[in-house]
């Protein structure tokens, strides 16, 4: 988390390392496996140290260097279909889950099914749900409308919701909090 | 009238458990150890920047 106080603007080269963990673990979302996500961040890595001079300073380093590892993912993709998701690599190294016994949705049957998910709906959950970016931001780096954003983070949650047996319906996700995710983002409170 | 207020209430309990356990997907991802492999190329590309 970043102090609300002015910052001197930094050398993005700087201030990349501090982005590692964030772009691995968006690189495992998109992957679900280890070494080809190990891969995505190294090649995203030297793409932007050859491209800092394009890089705005003190815009949001993170979303600049997220754009770059979604696009060589999707140009990845295109040119070998070789890589195959390996969740069970990707699950190796996270801790037993107890059994949840509140009626909550149990979080292993949740993972397989996120699993399961197309790349694009895992990127725009992950994105817009988890790391705390406006639906503005992942519009920007997923290069589509916000509404396009919102409709597939919507379609998203219905296959969820589909897979995991919960009760579908059109209209379940409307009205998700995106001015809560807006302040965060704008006051550089996006999750690290 | 009623009826439709819980259906609300279930909606946005399900979309919020939704999110919870996508942020613990994300966090579990989040939480693995860099390799050391990526200082070693910040290094390189460092160097290689001095050298120019």
């Amino acid at each position: 988390m970043t102090s609300n106080e002015p910052q001197a603007v930094r050398d993005p080269r700087d201030e990349l390392p501090e982005h590692l963990p964030a772009l691995r673990a968006f690189a495992i979302s998109l992957t679900r496996n280890m070494a080809a996500a190990d891969d995505l961040v190294q090649d995203t890595i030297v793409k932007a140290w050859t491209n800092f001079d394009k890089f705005t300073k003190g815009t949001n380093l993170r979303a600049w260097l997220f754009t770059i590892l979604r696009n060589t993912f999707y140009s990845d993709k295109r040119k070998n279909r070789r890589e195959v998701a390996d969740p069970e690599g990707v699950h190796a190294g996270s801790l037993f889950v107890k059994p949840d016994h509140d009626g909550r949705m149990a979080f292993t049957e949740f993972r397989t099914a996120f699993d399961k998910l197309t790349p694009e709906h895992r990127e725009v959950l992950i994105l817009v749900g988890a790391s705390g970016f406006s639906y503005e931001d992942a519009a920007g780096m997923m290069g589509v409308a916000v509404g396009t954003v919102k409709s597939r983070a919507n379609r998203a949650r219905a296959r969820l919701a589909a897979m995991l047996h919960l009760e579908p319906g059109e209209q379940m996700f409307a009205g998700v909090d995106s001015t809560t995710l807006a302040v965060m983002s704008r006051s550089g409170m996006t999750a690290a | 009238m009623l009826e439709q207020m819980a259906q609300e209430r279930d909606k946005a309990g399900l979309q919020q458990q939704i999110d919870e356990n996508l942020k613990r997907v994300y966090e579990e991802a989040l939480g693995q150890e860099v390799p050391d492999r990526f200082k070693q190329l910040l290094a390189q590309l460092r160097e290689k920047d001095t050298k120019k």
